[in-house]
């Protein structure tokens, strides 16, 4: 499905992504953990299509496209959804109203017929239950004032109202009570099938004990350093990162 | 005209009163209006002098009178120098290259849409306008008169039965001349600006609106109506009188592009509410702006006033503005009656070399009034967008109150957005906040969008939409889709 090779990427003239290889097949769960400042975000935001960040070599296949040609907004048509560590206020737009606008794009460029308003409302109600997402939430400017643990639900509710292929979660953990973390983990789990995948970004063991994924990938300084199942997430866990970058150091 | 595409649509279509229901479907109908004018073609010559005033005068038939009050003013205005303290650079007007008297003139027919130029036809379209009111727009034939007519008959049947007046100001002038005499130019004075001035002496035509004591009128009052109301010209003359315990909510405009050939249009309106009474007015402009390059497009110096007069009456401004190449506009608020209570809301965006210089006065002369100002600029390409307000408290406004918000939104590096606050307190109970704000798209929440599948230019409608909802959630239904339409049209291009 997802297919990167020898990915390299720079901001402001800075080198972030160093050669990224990572494979992901239909079906599957893939972590990526590492240090801050390693380029998590910076890969996620490349696979999303943020301009800032220049692809300097590499290649990007997504269900047999060139990801990289595409534009940010037929990525996202093609299946493509990233969960935003740092979710933007738009002020004034409804999340419902700011969905309704994105899902009818997206069934455009599928050459769905747009929605109506009753059976978006309906589709709605159903996704609403899977992350236990309240409608005063939905009718409130997207973001706006949101706590750090409603901005994250509000994107996994996202998630499921756009069925993406391949989801990547950036630090979607990191703001969620214990409770909060086990719903929006059972929603993400929800919506996992045969035919789509997901990239979880986390510090945190924690989260992989709700979902559960197939690999563990560290990413230090601009490269995935070592790969693994999800024992390794554990080993981090008790160990720090310390001998990774050690490892990876020596390697050098 | 109206359809339904987002869920904050729904929710208000459900609010939407049957009266509306009906105005909607009326407005989705041609129909031929009864109150045209003489047709007889002819003109004035051009230019402006006291042959010509007499020449208006007499072609509408009006009494002494109101003849009188026209050269009074014209003589007012001869004394008087065109402003020049508005944040605006344009032409000066040459007054005498204009012909002042014009006979309606017949739109030019048309067989069928197929020969209204096709980008206007896009236009049309995309604010989602129905092939009806399109035709009614473009001058084209339309067949099912009957029809029609019986629809606009109903329509002034009903308002009718309640004592409501509504009717162009010639015939206003015809019929209820003592109604005409006791309120025309109680609100703005002939010699209250040089295009007011203007106005009084010259206006050939605009409306007139009665509402009687403790009449509620059931639905929106709109020149829609009209079918000549591109053609009321240059200078325009609104009159809205309610009563005490009366209510109107009145529109002005439409969102589809406005061509004209005449580069001056300077109209005033006046409202009076009595005790009680509240009038809410809601306009969309959107004349021709000019081209990419600044060039043509028209002026618009309005003058809008309402006046408080009674305690606990209401007047409530709300304008949509895209469109002009230059506007200087302040609908204003006198509150005189105690408790009375003014509101101004607007949005005004301006793109390419537009310039607006828009906002309003507040005047609080009554005790305990109240006063509120949302005022929402967009600016993009090269253009000059102005919030310039003024509140005044006077002395015996004990406890008067005033609260204004005042945003700029900013789209690109080229353009400007300026606010000129004026407060002036005699009072010291008053209690006066204002707050600015300016902001520019951020590129962070167009890729959100994008991330989310939008393309950009549906980003920014979004965004920008978001960004006026305040005001916009303030104009009655028929016209708040379309004018969101209408402002993601206008900014089409502005970014990226
Ligand atoms: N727009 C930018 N301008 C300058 N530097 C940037 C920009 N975006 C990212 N960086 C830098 O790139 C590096 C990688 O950042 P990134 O956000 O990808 O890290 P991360 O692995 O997601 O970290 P965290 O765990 O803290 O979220 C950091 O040093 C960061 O400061
Ligand atoms: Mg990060």
């Amino acid at each position: 499905m997802l297919n990167i090779t020898n990915l390299k990427a720079s901001v402001e003239g800075k080198e972030i992504l160093k050669g990224i290889n990572l494979e992901v097949k239909p079906g599957e769960v893939h972590a990526i953990m590492g240090p801050n400042g390693s380029g998590k975000s910076t890969l996620a935001s490349v696979l999303a299509g943020r301009e800032e960040y220049n692809v300097d070599g590499g290649e990007v296949s997504f269900n047999g496209d060139d990801l990289l040609e595409l534009s940010p907004e037929d990525r996202a048509r093609e299946g493509v959804f990233l969960a935003f560590q740092y979710p933007i206020e738009i002020p004034g737009v409804s999340t419902t109203n700011f969905l309704k606008t994105a899902v009818n794009q997206v069934r455009e460029y599928r050459g769905l017929e747009a929605l109506d308003a009753v059976s978006f409302l309906s589709i709605m109600k159903e996704k609403m239950k899977l992350v236990e997402i309240d409608q005063s939430l939905l009718s409130r400017p997207l973001n706006e004032g949101f706590s750090g643990g409603e901005k994250k639900r509000n994107e996994i509710f996202q998630m499921a109202m756009l069925a993406p292929t391949l989801a990547i979660l950036d630090e979607t953990d990191s703001g969620l009570d214990i409770d909060a973390l086990r719903i929006v983990a059972n929603g993400v789990n929800k919506l996992k099938s045969e035919k789509n995948a997901t990239i979880v970004v986390t510090h945190y063991q924690r989260l992989l004990d709700y979902i559960v994924p197939d690999f563990v990938h560290v990413l230090y300084n601009g490269k995935i350093v070592k790969s693994g199942t999800k024992e390794l997430a554990m080993e981090l866990e008790e160990k720090g990162y310390d001998w990774i970058k050690e490892e990876a150091n020596s390697v050098v | 005209m109206l359809y339904i595409s987002t869920l904050f649509e729904i929710s208000l279509n459900s609010r939407m009163s049957k009266d509306e229901q009906i105005l909607e479907d009326f407005t989705s109908k041609e129909y031929e209006h009864g109150w045209t004018v003489d047709l007889e073609v002819d003109e004035a010559p051009k230019g402006l002098n006291e042959s010509v005033i007499r020449l208006i005068s007499s072609k509408k038939n009006e009494p002494d009178w109101l003849l009188e009050w026209r050269l009074k003013a014209y003589r007012l205005w001869l004394t008087m120098e065109e402003p020049d303290w508005a944040n605006i650079n344009y032409h000066k007007v040459n007054y005498q290259d204009i012909i002042y008297y014009s006979a309606p003139k017949k739109k030019k027919e048309l067989k069928s849409l197929d020969e209204v130029d096709p980008e206007l036809r896009d236009t049309f379209k995309r604010l989602g306008i129905s092939l009806e009111e399109q035709k009614r727009l473009t001058g084209v034939a339309v067949d099912a008169v009957i029809d029609s007519v019986s629809v606009a008959t109903t329509f002034k049947e009903k308002l009718g039965e309640l004592g409501i007046i509504f009717c162009s100001f010639s015939e206003a002038v015809q019929e209820h001349p003592d109604l005409i005499q006791k309120h025309l130019g109680t609100v703005v004075p002939v010699n209250d600006n040089y295009f007011s001035a203007l106005n009084s002496a010259v206006f050939t035509d605009g409306s007139f609106c009665y509402i009687p004591k403790g009449v509620r009128c059931p639905m929106e009052l709109s020149t829609y109506f009209r079918i000549n109301a591109a053609n009321t010209g240059q200078f325009e003359r609104t009159l809205i009188v309610a009563d005490e315990d009366s209510y109107v909510s009145y529109l002005e405009g439409c969102t589809a592009p406005q061509r004209d050939e005449n580069q001056l249009h300077a109209a005033v309106v006046e409202i009076k509410a009595a005790t009680k009474a509240e009038v809410k007015y809601s306009t969309v402009q959107n004349w021709y702006p000019g081209d990419k390059n600044g060039l043509g497009g028209i002026y618009n110096f309005v003058t809008k006033r309402g006046i408080c007069a009674g305690d606990h009456s209401k007047i409530s401004w709300t304008q949509v503005e895209t469109g002009s190449a230059v506007t200087w506009k302040y609908p204003s608020c006198i509150l005189k009656g105690d408790y009375s209570v003014g509101e101004f809301y607007s949005v005004a965006v301006t793109n390419n070399y537009q310039q607006a210089d828009t906002g309003t006065k507040m005047i609080h002369i009554g005790k305990n009034t109240k006063s509120r100002i949302v005022s929402k600029g967009v600016s993009a390409g090269k253009s000059q967008n102005s919030y310039r307000g003024q509140v005044k408290v006077m002395k015996r406004a004990e406890n008067a109150r005033n609260f204004s918000q005042c945003d700029s939104l900013l789209m690109g590096n080229d353009c400007g957005a300026h606010t000129f606050p004026y407060i002036d307190i005699e009072n010291s109970s008053a209690q006066v906040e204002h707050e600015a704000t300016t902001s520019k798209i951020g590129e962070d929440q167009i890729f959100y969008c994008n991330q989310r599948g939008i393309d950009t230019e549906k980003a920014i409608a979004l965004i920008v939409n978001g960004y006026c909802k305040e005001v916009l959630n303030q104009l009655p239904m028929e016209f708040a889709v379309e004018a969101q339409k209408l402002l993601a049209l206008t900014l089409e291009g502005s970014v990226g």
